[in-house]
Order: C-alpha cells, then sequence, then structure tokens
C-alpha cells in the first residue's frame, strides 16, 4: 500500500528540532508528512481572505496552507496541525485552521502543541489513528458484529476483554494491568469462559491499546489498532449512536481522549492531557487517600457540593495536598470527592475539550464513566448531560472485537 | 566591523553591509551548516534539542520553544555584533524569522546592548527607497 500522505501545517517545528520526530512517527505507521506548496501571492491572498492575518510570517503560510488544501489545489489524505506549546498567537491560528479545514474539507485532522521534547513515540498513535482512518476506511465503516470474535483492551490501568457474538455480547472480564501479557490471557479466559466457548472457537481477535503489539502478536490477533478508532467504533456501538454526529470522551488512567465522529468514524481528536490531576490515576488516588473503594468516589461524588472545596491543581501532588488540607479544615469526604471530580472535568474542559468542537451527543465512555460524580461534573461543564452506555468501560475490547469481524466476511 | 543585520537573511541588507566594507553577521552561513553538516539528525533544518536548550541564555523556558530554537540561531550573532540595522515593517519575503515574537526578542537584545543601531522603515516606492540607502550609506562609513 502507497504511503498516506499527511499534510503538515505548522509553525515551529525545525527550529524545535522536533521534525525529524514528527517524521519517524509518520513513517512507522505508513504514513508520510507532505507539505503543500504555496506561492508568495497565494499567502497573502490566503491571509486576506481567511480574515485573520497574523503578525508571524510562518503562521501566514500555514493558513495559505489550509486554504491550498481546502480548494483541492493540493492533494493529502489527513492533516496534522502543530504549533509551539504557550504561543498565543499560534494557540489561535492552529484553532481556527483546524476549524477551517473541518468545515471545507472531510479529511481527518489532528491538532498538538509541542515542546522541543517531543519524541515520535508521543505522536504514534495519533498517527496511527489518521493512517486507520484514510486506510481502514471500510472496515471502519462497520456497524454490525458478525461470528464469534474477541477484543482485548490493553489499557495503563485495567486489562478488559470482551466475545461478541453476531452483535451480541456473550462474555467480558477485566483486571488491573500487571504483567501485560498475563493480564490480558487472564481477562480473555474469563471471558471465554462466561461465553462457555474455547479460544478455537474465535473466529477472530481485535487488540487496542498500549500492549496492543506485544498480545496482538502472541494472540496471533488479526486486528491491532490504535485506541483512538477502536475506541470509538466501540463507544458508538455500545451506546447504539453509529450514525451521525457524537463527541467521546474518555477520561483514562493515564490520558484523555475527546474525539469527535461523524458515522461512528473520527474526524477530529486530541489525546494526552498535561499533568496527571486530569486524570483517572487522580481519583483512584483521591479514593485512596478517603479511604473508599474507586467504586465508591461516584456516589460520595454525587452528594457532595464541590464549590465548598478549593481544589483545582493540574498536578496530582498539589491536589492531594489540596485534599489533605480540606480534610483537615473539616469540610466533608463527600464535598471533596465532589471537587476532586469537579477538578478533573474542568481540566479536561479547559486543556482537551477547547481543541475539538464539542458535537452533541456527548458519549462518556472508559472506566471512569462508572464514577457518577465525574459524569455529572462533566456534563455541568458542556452543558448536557453525556450519555454513559451500558458496559462503557469495554469500549476498546468492544470495537476490537467490533472491527476485527470485518475480516470475516469475504473469507 | 561586524553588523548584524533585521531581518536577519535579508539579502539587500547583508550586500549593502559588504558593499560598505563592514562586516555583515551572516545568518545564511549558520543556516546552511545546519542543513549540510552531514552527522546532524534533523534535517532539513538542523537544530536540534542541544540548541532550543542553548536558546535558554536568551529565554525562559516557558517561552516556546520555536523561540528558543530561533534564539540559538540568532542570538549568539547579536551577541558578536558590534553594531546593527533595523528594517521595520519589511514584507516576509524581504527576509523573515518565521517568527513575530523572536523579532521583538531579536530587537530588544540589540537595542539593550547599546551599540550603535540604524533603524529604517521598508521603503514603499523608489524615492523612499534612496533615502533608505543613503541612511544605510551615512550610518555604515560613520562607523569606520
Amino acid at each position: 500500500m502507497s504511503n498516506i500522505k499527511i499534510a503538515q501545517i505548522s509553525c515551529g517545528t525545525e527550529y524545535s528540532g522536533i521534525q525529524s520526530e514528527i517524521e519517524n512517527a509518520a513513517g512507522t505507521v505508513g504514513g508520510k508528512m507532505v507539505y503543500p506548496d504555496v506561492s508568495y501571492d497565494d499567502i497573502t491572498r490566503a491571509v486576506d481572505e481567511f480574515g485573520f492575518d497574523p503578525v508571524s510570517p510562518q503562521l501566514k503560510l500555514m493558513i495559505a496552507r489550509a486554504k491550498a488544501l481546502a480548494d483541492g489545489h493540493y492533494d493529502a489524505d489527513a492533516v496534522f496541525i502543530a504549533t509551539c506549546f504557550r504561543c498565543a498567537e499560534g494557540a489561535l491560528v492552529r484553532n481556527e485552521v483546524r476549524r477551517y479545514l473541518q468545515e471545507h474539507t472531510r479529511l481527518p485532522v489532528v491538532t498538538y502543541s509541542f515542546t522541543e521534547r517531543l519524541k515520535a513515540a508521543q505522536l504514534l498513535t495519533r498517527m496511527e489513528a489518521l493512517v486507520t482512518i484514510v486506510a481502514k476506511k471500510e472496515l471502519l465503516a462497520r456497524e454490525r458484529q458478525v461470528g464469534i470474535t474477541a477484543g482485548i483492551d490493553s489499557g495503563s490501568s485495567t486489562t478488559k476483554a470482551m466475545i461478541l457474538q453476531d452483535n451480541k455480547i456473550i462474555g467480558k472480564a477485566w483486571t488491573p494491568t500487571g504483567e501485560v501479557m498475563a493480564s490480558a490471557q487472564e481477562v480473555l479466559d474469563q471471558a471465554l469462559a462466561e461465553a462457555g466457548i474455547k479460544f478455537n472457537n474465535l473466529e477472530g481477535i481485535g487488540v487496542t491499546g498500549y500492549g496492543r503489539f506485544l498480545i496482538g502478536r502472541k494472540l496471533d490477533a488479526n486486528l491491532i489498532q490504535e485506541e483512538l478508532t477502536t475506541n470509538s467504533k466501540g463507544a458508538v456501538w455500545l451506546a447504539d449512536r453509529q450514525r451521525g454526529e457524537a463527541t467521546i470522551i474518555d477520561i483514562g488512567g493515564m490520558d484523555n481522549k475527546a474525539i469527535t465522529v461523524r458515522d461512528g468514524i473520527p474526524d477530529n481528536f486530541t489525546m494526552g492531557g498535561i499533568c496527571a490531576g486530569a486524570s483517572g490515576r487522580f481519583l483512584e488516588m483521591v479514593a485512596k487517600r478517603l479511604r473508599v473503594d474507586i467504586t465508591e468516589l461516584g456516589a460520595l461524588a454525587d452528594k457532595g457540593d464541590w464549590s465548598k472545596v478549593n481544589m483545582n491543581s493540574y498536578c496530582s501532588v498539589f491536589g492531594i495536598q489540596d485534599l489533605v488540607t480540606s480534610l483537615a479544615a473539616g469540610h466533608t469526604i463527600e464535598d471533596v470527592a465532589a471537587a476532586a471530580c469537579h477538578s478533573v472535568a474542568e481540566q479536561v474542559y479547559e486543556q482537551q475539550l477547547q481543541e475539538i468542537d464539542v458535537r452533541q451527543p456527548i458519549i462518556q465512555v472508559g472506566g471512569t464513566s462508572l464514577i457518577s460524580g465525574l459524569v455529572r461534573a462533566v456534563g455541568d461543564m458542556v452543558g448536557s448531560k453525556p450519555i454513559v452506555p451500558e458496559n462503557s468501560q469495554y469500549i476498546g475490547a468492544a470495537g476490537g472485537a467490533l472491527l476485527s469481524s470485518g475480516f470475516l466476511e469475504g473469507q | 566591523m561586524k553588523i548584524f543585520i533585521m531581518p536577519p537573511n535579508s539579502l539587500i541588507l547583508y550586500d549593502l553591509v559588504e558593499r560598505f566594507g563592514h562586516q555583515p553577521l551572516s545568518i545564511m552561513a549558520e543556516l546552511r551548516d545546519r542543513v549540510t553538516e552531514r552527522e546532524m539528525e534533523s534535517p532539513p533544518l538542523n537544530v536540534t534539542l542541544k540548541d532550543v536548550t542553548k536558546g535558554l541564555k536568551y529565554a525562559g523556558i516557558e517561552v516556546p520553544s520555536g523561540v528558543r530554537g530561533r534564539m540559538a540561531v540568532w542570538g549568539p550573532l547579536v551577541d558578536e555584533a558590534e553594531a546593527a540595522i533595523i528594517m521595520h515593517n519589511t514584507p516576509f519575503t524581504f527576509g523573515c524569522v518565521g517568527c513575530h515574537r523572536t523579532n521583538l526578542l531579536l530587537m530588544h537584545r540589540i537595542r539593550k546592548k547599546k551599540i550603535p543601531t540604524l533603524e529604517v522603515e521598508y521603503p514603499e516606492d523608489e524615492e523612499e527607497g534612496k533615502i533608505m540607502v543613503t541612511k544605510i550609506k551615512a550610518f555604515l562609513e560613520g562607523l569606520k
């Protein structure tokens, strides 16, 4: 298969010493960075028509390159938009260019703000998702599972498995992630036992998450795919929202994902999180400090009032300090739990949801979507109650099982 | 004398400085090294993590990496400069560093250095062009 052309629209990558990392990341997943050609006249005209005239010339060039793509003067399959972290002018242009491209093209887009420390590995999942969206269009269009297939999601906090048969869930299991392969084997065995079938009965296996390559190789999976596209498919399948638009929010143990989808296929996404204070891991720490099980945290938070407690740190260590101080000041654990959920939701809203245009409905998924207080806090933040589908923590596994069945038909 | 020119990659300013007997601090050579050095690993422009770290001399860690990377290339030339010519309101085809924040910082550092500095406007027509060249000529000759 020829390389997927990813148009790079950026400012500062060469001078930050990270251009080769971007190109390496794309090359590793079968993509190739390309740079839309524009002339001097194109730049002046594009900036005029765009209606935003940044002072920095390289940002003007970004606008002209976006316009070349939108006008069809340059051919690409996907777009990577990046500017320096902490550059206000760059952030404005990055966001407006992303909006412009989404209004004028159907190209999948990912935005990124980088520092000089960016390494190719940090971009791999994003680049792989861009390539997947283009290269596996037909597979991603699959809305119904067939045969008997398994999906395994090897996440940073938990490993999940799900068995599907003829579009129905017949087995599922999860465990905290320990040794990657052993955890995967454990949940797969449990899910198979629940389903009452043997490993040999499986007609397909789809693997996603951080441990996907190791597990996929060992189990000879027919689908090894990053979690952005796999989880999106799982989310819309579980929520029965395969058609139309939606926003998927997945607050994970290590990183958060915000994905906009059209007919179940992502067209824009952000992934990451600057600090642990905005992650599921922080809520685990809070639960531990409050001496409650993580499964009880949501119900506690539902009874509390977040506004009574000052907690809004980006850093989990400082967040726990706020928690300790609040408890010492006599606040109830309900209020503290509510404040922790609010703090995570607020940071996801401030850091990540600003990088995409939120589309209704919002589907909240992942293990943290089982924490009702967090779902409520996200709903307060975005102004509408998120849909939390049944088995919402199994999105990756469900997506893996659904998509891997795409290889069965036509065999 | 060693003259820093702003925009630092302006061929016209480079030529004028050289023509009137001074040494333009050439960004072209700096950039050529960073494109052609074989052991470097970040084509097409070999600014490395080490360079960006060097840029901390000119701007703090909270400043965008692109500004620090640019300052790592241009900052040492300002340090070396004995005089400077700054041209304002230039179209970017005349020469630019791509980032306006870096331009502002470079101009500030030149002014702070208190070396002889000529600040001129980009000429809009032939007459203004002649006046500009005359000013630059007088400035450069005055440095001798």
